[in-house]
């Protein structure tokens, strides 16, 4: 009885001590919320609102005829959901690769893809604009906005150990089997690998969702732009569309909300193999 | 059906040889099984006749072919795995049938083979459940129908039943002997239990730090072990050792003093060389080659710490007075619960020179 009365007081504390963290975590989120239902003048008016008004569609219908921003979730859906599939695919293959074959070098190309890692993405962004725009030619195209950071390293080497960490003599058995090793890998590893596969979808997803710097040099054609690039054409010299761009917010950001809730398992676990192993 | 020839096997890993020359001629049909402790290289000689391990030097071949650069699938092998290695989002069928569907194999013929493999194996009614729906003796038998729906002509199998708890060990112990009679096919089979190599194996290999260090039938390798190694790792309670001493020889034997009583003396017939007296000796005695004082070649005096009655039959676990411990058998009856000291005649014993080399 005792044990469990300690268990409550302590309970009771650990949330004192939460409930406010979770407020300050939680207050822009609802202050974007609030923005996105006022009018351009009334998120400047001296009185600071808390509670939203009723102009939410008037911004959207602002938005939508500043950008056409149904039109730019739809090129974030695409990219985001081809990125995320490809990306996916890619990484889990090179993974596979580095945890299952010996070969020459092995140790030195694991150590580049690590070496990856420590650079800033500021520093690769540059030269890889040039590249991918002067050398090859691509902007404003979709493979610029897909292709150039479908190589996740951190995904490769997640998705090593996730592999490493398997049974090898599942792998010994099939091979016993005569099953040949692009199968072994499609029908053994990969389903078995379920749960990071998720994790690792869910992170490269909302990685590309987000991305703002990429698509913002590489794609700025009206009409192809992604949200997030659509949203800061928002912000004029002159002007500034606050109520549009805080109701664009909400859009990009809620639906990401929900796939967090309904996923965070996942996502909580990914971040900590990624952390932890 | 095929046999599996090794000739002068060498497995190194980097500067280390894991395997020194192992040569070997399994017949056809034959059941063998490489025995010895944990890091002996058995189960690597066995990975090699699977071809998951490469041959560093040497030569292996099954039915005849030398097989070192085939693939696994083509040696007409199937292996089962101490770990059972079933694949845990598979139903048992699907275990069952997943390399004949992956290699392209005939639905009807494959499902013809999933059906016989369950049959035999008692299985049938498993078939929709996942591995972690099952028992660990249901995954081992799922994972030896694996190997038979293969119709493979070599049988592999690595430790397979150390998982098992000891009573489901011994009833699959029965089974695997059962499906060896009912197939016939050659099986090649890693323990570190000798009572499995002793109650499996038509005939035993006991390896020990990469070496092949015997070959024989089970009995033969109990009644006739060419060194302390062997005698020690088959048989248990396993063979006791005491130190001793020769004292005397004459042309076919020698007197040997065991250690610590200038009066237990032993006559050994010897047929080999005969050690010059004063050379130190190991005297092996099984347990069950104890008898009644003054019944047998030497008597033996020994302090009794601890005695265990099993019904039948009695352990003392034991002391000599040069401090050597021992087990003797006795029948239950000739044994008090508190016998304190005894006294114990050896009727048959095994001589050892000083590296462990048998005298015969």
């Amino acid at each position: 009885m005792s044990s469990r009365a300690a268990n409550r007081r302590r309970s009771i504390l650990l949330h004192l001590f939460l409930a406010p963290l979770a407020l300050i975590w939680l207050f822009p989120l609802w202050m974007m919320a609030v923005f996105s239902t006022m009018p351009d003048r009334g998120i400047f008016s001296p009185d600071i609102e808390m509670l939203p008004h009723g102009n939410f569609l008037d911004n959207v219908q602002n938005l939508q005829r500043d950008t056409d921003f149904i039109g730019a979730i739809v090129t974030s859906v695409f990219v985001a959901t081809t990125y995320t599939f490809l990306s996916v695919l890619l990484t889990s293959m090179a993974g596979w690769a580095l945890s299952r074959y010996q070969f020459f070098g092995k140790g030195a190309v694991v150590a580049i893809i690590l070496g990856t890692i420590t650079l800033p993405y500021f520093v690769v962004v540059i030269p890889q604009f040039i590249m991918v725009a002067r050398d090859f030619h691509l902007a404003n195209t979709w493979v610029a906005l897909i292709v150039p950071p479908l190589f996740n390293s951190l995904g490769v080497l997640f998705m090593r150990q996730s592999f490493s960490m398997m049974p090898h003599e599942l792998f010994d058995a099939a091979r016993v089997e005569g099953v040949k090793e692009w199968r072994i890998f499609l029908y053994v590893a990969l389903p078995l690998a379920r749960p990071t596969l998720a994790a690792l979808a869910i992170i490269l997803f909302l990685a590309s969702w987000n991305n703002y710097l990429w698509p913002l040099l590489i794609n700025s054609k009206p009409g192809a732009m992604t949200a997030p690039v659509a949203l800061g054409t928002l912000i004029g010299l002159t002007k500034v569309s606050w109520g549009g761009i805080m109701a664009g917010a909400m859009m990009l950001t809620a639906p990401m909300l929900v796939v967090f809730v309904l996923l965070q398992r996942h996502f909580i676990a990914g971040i900590a193999a990624g952390a932890v192993k | 059906m095929a046999g599996v020839s090794l000739k002068n096997v060498v497995k190194r890993f980097g500067v280390y040889t894991i395997i020194h020359g192992a040569s070997l001629d399994v017949a056809d049909g034959e059941f063998v099984v490489f025995v010895g402790p944990s890091g002996c290289g058995k189960s690597t000689l066995l990975r090699m006749i699977a071809g998951l391990e490469d041959i560093s030097d040497g030569e292996i071949a099954i039915g005849g072919k030398v097989v070192n650069d085939v693939e696994p699938a083509d040696r007409s092998i199937a292996m089962v795995f101490q770990s059972y290695a079933l694949y845990p989002h598979m139903s048992v069928e699907q275990n069952l049938s997943f390399g004949l569907r992956m290699t392209g194999n005939d639905k009807a013929d494959t499902d013809k083979r999933v059906k016989r493999a369950a049959g035999i194996l008692r299985i049938t009614e498993l078939m929709g459940r996942k591995p972690r729906q099952l028992s660990g003796g249901q995954r081992q038998r799922v994972a030896i129908g694996r190997a038979i729906v293969r119709e493979p002509e070599v049988f592999l199998f690595d430790e397979p039943l150390s998982n098992l708890d000891a009573e489901l060990r011994v009833q699959m112990r029965v089974e695997i002997a059962r499906l060896h009679k009912e197939l016939g096919t050659t099986m090649i089979y890693v323990t570190h239990d000798q009572t499995e190599a002793m109650t499996l194996a038509d005939r035993i290999v006991v390896l020990r730090a990469g070496h092949i260090e015997q070959i024989g039938r089970p009995l033969d390798l109990y009644d006739d072990p060419n060194n302390q190694f062997v005698a020690g790792f088959v048989g248990s309670p396993k063979m006791n050792f005491i130190g001793g001493r020769v004292i005397d020889r004459d042309q076919s034997s020698a007197t040997i003093e065991l250690a610590g009583r200038e009066t237990t003396r032993l006559r050994q017939p010897l047929t080999g060389p005969i050690p010059e007296p004063g050379s130190k000796v190991v005297v092996g005695v099984r347990p069950e080659h104890f008898g009644d004082a003054g019944a047998g070649d030497a008597d033996l005096h020994v302090n009794v710490d601890v005695v265990e009655h099993l019904g039948s039959t009695s352990f003392l676990y034991a002391r000599t007075l040069a401090g050597d411990d021992v087990v003797i058998q006795r029948d239950a009856a000739a044994v008090g619960n508190d016998a304190a000291e005894a006294t114990v005649s050896i009727r048959r014993s095994y001589l050892f020179d000083e590296n462990g080399l048998r005298l015969r």
